[in-house]
């Protein structure tokens, strides 16, 4: 039984502790609009929950302006982040919700647009057994590129971090400056330059390493266009700046004087170079590994230009089943499907290798 | 660092920086393409194969009509979503690297996860998010999409910016009489508005550059990135050539006058 006493201790704790108010009025308002907006709460419900999510940012203005220092000091941050993290909730939390909820909905007839939420699992049959192949290749094809990039960002990095001089901002604003044009128009620009009578064959052609390219499966019978190679070349070149950079950040980092300690200690610089730079650099590869084979993965960019229909990845077959063939539910689900492997690999990855400063 | 002393050591330094020097190179392959063919005097409707040296293309940068429409759109659609999206990704790495706070960990968490998520993944789910609305996708739907994306860039680029940030100079503001107010335009906002640039000018060029998401909510509206590929079964015009060159000038006039913007405030800073 609550007395009287009890409840003016709770209404004073309360106030003593804004800080809880604050967050509950800021998860409480998410948690109101996204159920609006994927209409969970619809007719008079959503009337009343929009009243309560501009009840809560009209109590923060009034906080704001009336409330003691310390209130005002201990609210400040739920009022800042209130706007963002609405339209967060609204538009990215909202929407894998309607996507999961058309995931398991049905199409009444093949040319129907409204699909029909029936707890229909056969999207999900048709996505791994339809296209197996475009799963495995887009985290094959991804897999390797996240490796190419590495292999070719990695001493990049490592040579602008402890070579670079005074001409580290310079070298990094090269890296940074061919991602400023527009992203199709490079990948167009790797199809004209691989094509058959292209530069690149033109040149391979020229120094007779024809042969080599052929044993090394990255020519097609004198075609480096169409391959899976130009697809998993074009994703390297693509996603390269995202491993670069977070390599660089790390390498920065590394105290200079941490080398030249191992040197006196008699170590080659080999060794100090496992030893020491690489261990320490291991959060930039991290990231840039995330940064890199996250996209790579649900890209159709790159195949679609670079590519040929065999070389289809899952994205391709997204973006074709939702926007052409109309399957919105079909692509519902393998949208779905990718997100929950890419999260599962998160999840696996960051326990073999995570780190906290990913962001 | 030590010099190595050994030829090996030479040896093995001259290779490395070689290789670094070719993967410099790599990165500039297709932009040395891109601005060669804006030079370029196709023969039909592709300008993809070599003919002839012409200055056309960029006497008149704007002579393919839907091109121009198309870049216009981009434009707006950039500009009203960089600007919105900077006032609450700003909003939101200022909360995040000014206070402690209860729960900072998990809307830390939300923050990330968008840029996480595979881009195919934010653009399909928001359709069906527009289509469970029934709204007709376009030019709104657009500038929404593209804000849902900025906003955690921002966020997170300004907080890496504002990081080392000394906020006891708002206290020193506050002690020497200054309204809560005026401390945060006179102190906070001058020290913090070279990073929110940096991150409104970067999001902006993300903006002007997607496509995958765009291409899921445009509806029929053509994005600079949409005409590219939606006209590309037909035409490949010079102007496609000259406008990316052109916004590449831009890009790095931009960050020149970043970088040296920077400097200077180093030094005022300094002395």
């Amino acid at each position: 039984m609550t007395t009287v006493a009890d409840d003016v201790d709770t209404a004073r704790r309360g106030v003593k502790r804004p800080e809880l108010l604050g967050l509950g009025a800021l998860v409480g308002a998410g948690a109101l609009l996204a159920a609006v907006g994927t209409r969970l709460l619809t007719g008079p419900i959503a009337i009343l929950a929009l009243s309560l999510v501009l009840a809560s940012v009209l109590m923060l203005i009034v906080v704001a302006v009336a409330g003691t220092p310390e209130t005002r000091r201990k609210l400040a941050p739920y009022g800042l982040l209130k706007p963002g993290m609405l339209w967060l909730a609204l538009f990215y939390l909202a929407p894998l919700f309607t996507l999961l909820r058309l995931s398991l909905s049905t199409l009444p007839s093949r040319f129907a647009v409204e699909a029909e939420f029936d707890w229909n699992f056969d999207n999900y049959v048709t996505a791994f057994t339809d296209f197996g192949p475009q799963f495995q290749r887009a985290f094959m094809y991804a897999g390797l590129a996240t490796i190419l990039t590495i292999a070719i960002g990695y001493p990049l990095a490592y040579v602008i971090a402890f070579r670079g001089g005074k001409y580290r901002t310079l070298m990094l604003g090269l890296v940074v400056i061919p991602f400023f044009t527009s992203y199709l128009i490079r990948t167009i620009a790797w199809r004209s330059i691989l094509s058959d009578n292209g530069v690149a064959t033109g040149f391979i052609d020229a120094v007779g390493a024809t042969w080599f390219f052929e044993a090394a499966n990255i020519m097609d019978n004198g075609r480096l266009i169409n391959t899976p190679a130009a697809v998993i070349f074009g994703l390297t070149y693509n996603f390269l700046p995202f491993m670069i950079l977070p390599i660089y950040v790390s390498l920065e980092k590394v105290d200079v004087r941490l080398l030249d300690a191992a040197k006196d200690l008699y170590s080659t610089s080999t060794s100090a170079f496992r030893k020491v730079v690489l261990p320490l650099s291991l959060p930039g590869v991290f990231a840039g590994t995330l940064l890199t084979f996250i996209p790579a993965a649900g890209d159709f960019v790159n195949s679609l230009y670079l590519g040929s229909p065999n070389t289809t990845m899952i994205g391709n077959s997204i973006q074709d089943q939702f926007l052409v063939q109309n399957n919105v539910p079909l692509a519902s689900a393998m949208s779905f499907v990718l997100m929950f492997i890419i999260t599962v690999f998160v999840i696996i990855y960051s326990r073999f290798f995570g780190t906290e400063d990913l962001a | 660092m030590s010099v190595p002393t050994s030829r090996g050591g030479r040896v093995a330094r001259f290779a490395l920086n070689a290789y670094a020097g070719l993967a410099l190179l790599y990165l500039f392959v297709p932009i040395i393409w891109i601005v060669v063919f804006s030079f370029n005097q196709p023969k039909g409707n592709y300008n993809v194969e070599w003919q002839e040296f012409t200055l056309d293309n960029w006497r008149d940068p704007f002579g393919d009509e839907s091109l121009t429409n198309a870049f216009i759109e981009s434009i707006k659609v950039a500009a009203i979503s960089t600007v919105i999206a900077t006032i609450l990704g700003s909003l939101i790495a200022i909360a995040l690297a000014r206070y402690q706070f209860r729960g900072s960990g998990g809307l830390n968490f939300l923050l990330v996860l968008p840029l996480t998520t595979p881009e195919i993944v934010l653009g399909s789910s928001l359709a069906t998010l527009f289509l469970d609305w029934d709204v007709t996708r376009g030019f709104t739907t657009v500038v929404i999409a593209h804000i849902m994306f900025q906003v955690s860039f921002v966020a997170l680029t300004v907080r890496a910016r504002v990081r080392g940030f000394d906020w006891t100079l708002e206290q020193a503001a506050q002690d020497l009489g200054a309204s809560p107010l005026r401390t945060f335009w006179k102190v906070t906002f001058p020290l913090i508005l070279p990073g929110i640039l940096a991150a409104a000018l970067l999001s902006f060029a993300l903006s002007l550059d997607d496509f995958i998401i765009t291409l899921f909510n445009a509806g029929s509206l053509v994005t600079f990135p949409l005409y590219i590929n939606g006209s590309f079964r037909v035409k490949f015009p010079p102007e496609v050539n000259v406008l990316a060159t052109a916004i590449l000038i831009v890009s790095i006039a931009l960050m020149l006058t970043g970088t040296l913007w920077g400097a200077r405030g180093r030094r005022k800073s300094a002395a």
